[in-house]
């Protein structure tokens, strides 16, 4: 976004909608009303005026107020004799909107297209683009997200503090899917949101609103440390290059830096949680100059606290990799046999397989994971690759560089 | 315009190597083939969906009377060749041209880049105009 207007609507889009939440209470009617207000000084402004804020939430209120009217006149009853008062707010209601969006009572693909558009600012159609879904689409899963906020009759304010941990977690969690989309998804479709650096710049933002909290500062340097590496991720050909493949040179090391200054800081704050840990591995990938040079042992016993504090299949996944580089590749190997069942569906646990009987040497039940691993992914990047990798194997080629 | 769906199923046409059993230069040929032609579908704006959908073993068959709890019958299938593999939805000026797409599609090429003349089944999407042609006569 280099659009310095999109830039500083997007930014004031969550202010302006918990301004017009907290004076009509309606989060829903809200919503609409930013949008408009949004499109209208994306149509109407000629450079930036004098108050910009100030600008959108006039605007939105007037949206609102003849939204009520009309809404009154249709139900015949007297006109409302209102005009918008005059508006000084002070209070950034960004984090009352963020929690709203990410509401536990959401499913996960709701609450992820809600914080897009209210919080992030992001149109229903741009967020459509960004999932690969058409825009009816979008529209129907947004709108019922918000019946949903509307059905929880949850007047627009701050949750108390005894809820603030576990609704944190609710947003933190969103903000993490909403980057591993981005990142996942990869490149190539010029016409997608980076939703990545969406997710980034939404977790920037939520840090300057809770400097002193430790996971939101955790997964804040968790993105910067993992997509410091996306230049090298894919080849010029468009294949996934892995890990230990990659061409560490073209990591951006600014990323790296800042990422790293972030969670050293979340460190201090003290009590440690499961981004600062995830972050942490990050920073020592980040750090080896080579898959040899990596602190495995590090690692693994990073992956071993998590998956204490998690009990995530894919994080038990992980540490099997790491102890397959410890260890060796049988005792990785004996870690996945306890996976069986607990990932249905995942192709990862035949990847991973593929990979650790490669680093064995044992190329045809490798080959054979790989396939499989192939068959059951819909990604078309990683199906690419996996049968890439079986095929080699098929060939007699070659065992993954540093075994 | 009419919207045509083009049909690829496990029908290899004259190829009956699986996949990860072919060089991994012929795998790039033949992926970088379906990029390219996405590409230009893109770009001439007749493409309006295509998917590849994952392996038939992972697929299940649903059956239900609306009473009782639905009878899920898992994979694999005996008839595997005939099931869906992917296809590309598109928007397009005549039949003709739909039937030229699918002859792109069929020539992808194969191990050795011999094109492998897959079988793609070519079915117009019915519209709204089939259904005037329908109401009209009542």
């Amino acid at each position: 976004m280099k659009d310095p207007v999109e830039d500083l609507l997007r930014e004031l889009a969550p202010q302006v909608l918990g301004a017009l939440a907290r004076r009509f209470g309606d989060f829903c009617a809200a919503e609409d009303a930013t949008q408009e207000a949004l499109l209208a000084a994306a149509t109407h402004w000629d450079g930036i005026p004098d108050n910009p804020r100030g600008w959108l939430i006039q605007t939105g209120s007037r949206k609102l107020l003849d939204q009520l009217r009309a809404d009154q006149a249709r139900r015949r009853r007297e006109v409302l004799a209102v005009e918008p008062p005059p508006v000084v707010y002070e209070r950034d209601d960004t984090l009352t909107v963020l929690f709203l969006c990410c509401h536990p009572a959401l499913t996960e693909a709701s609450a992820i297209a809600l914080t897009l558009r209210a919080v992030g600012g992001l149109s229903t159609g741009e967020i459509a683009r960004a999932f690969l879904v058409p825009e009816a689409t979008m529209g129907q899963r947004i709108s019922r997200a918000k019946q949903k906020v509307r059905s929880l009759d949850a007047p627009f304010r701050m949750p108390e503090r005894p809820e603030w941990a576990s609704r944190l977690r609710s947003v933190l969690h969103v903000l993490y899917l909403i980057f591993n989309e981005g990142y996942a998804g990869g490149g190539g479709e010029l016409v997608r949101v980076d939703l990545s650096a969406e997710a980034i710049r939404l977790a920037r933002m939520l840090r300057a609103l809770l400097p002193d909290d430790g996971e939101v500062a955790g997964l804040l340097a968790l993105m910067l440390l993992t997509d410091a590496r996306r230049p090298a991720r894919v080849d010029a050909a468009g294949d996934l290059v892995p890990l230990a493949e990659q061409d560490r040179r073209r990591w951006l090391r600014p990323l790296i830096v800042e990422g790293t200054a972030v969670l050293d800081a979340a460190f201090r704050a003290g009590a440690v949680g499961p981004f600062q840990l995830q972050a942490a591995i990050a920073a020592l990938h980040d750090r080896a100059a080579s898959t040899q040079d990596t602190d495995w042992p590090q690692i693994l016993a990073l992956y071993g606290l998590l998956e204490r504090m998690t009990a995530n299949p894919v994080v038990a996944l992980n540490r099997a990799v790491a102890a397959a580089m410890v260890d060796g590749p049988a005792e990785g190997l004996r870690l996945l046999a306890a996976l069986d069942g607990r990932l249905p569906g995942s192709h990862r646990l035949d990847a991973v397989r593929g990979h650790l009987y490669e680093l064995a040497g044992d190329a045809a039940a490798a080959a054979g994971h790989y396939r499989a691993a192939a068959s059951a992914t819909a990604s078309i990047p990683e199906r690419r690759y996996l049968t890439m990798r079986a095929a080699r194997l098929n060939a007699g080629g070659n065992v993954v560089p540093g075994s | 315009m009419a919207k045509y769906l083009l049909i690829v199923d496990y029908n290899g046409g004259d190829v009956d190597t699986p996949m990860d059993e072919w060089t991994p230069q012929d795998i790039a040929a033949h992926m970088d083939y379906y990029g390219a032609l996405r590409q230009e579908l893109l770009d001439s704006g007749e493409l309006v969906d295509q998917q590849a959908l994952t392996g038939p073993e992972h697929a299940k068959v649903v059956t239900s009377d609306g009473v009782a709890a639905p009878v899920v019958t898992d994979g694999p299938f005996a008839e595997s060749k005939e099931l869906l593999a992917g296809y590309q939805l598109v928007d397009v000026d005549s039949e003709a041209r739909a039937i030229e797409i699918a002859a792109k599609i069929s020539c992808v090429p194969g191990p050795g880049g011999v094109p492998q003349r897959q079988p793609i089944t070519v079915r117009r999407v019915m519209d709204a105009a089939d259904f005037e042609l329908l109401t009209s006569e009542v």
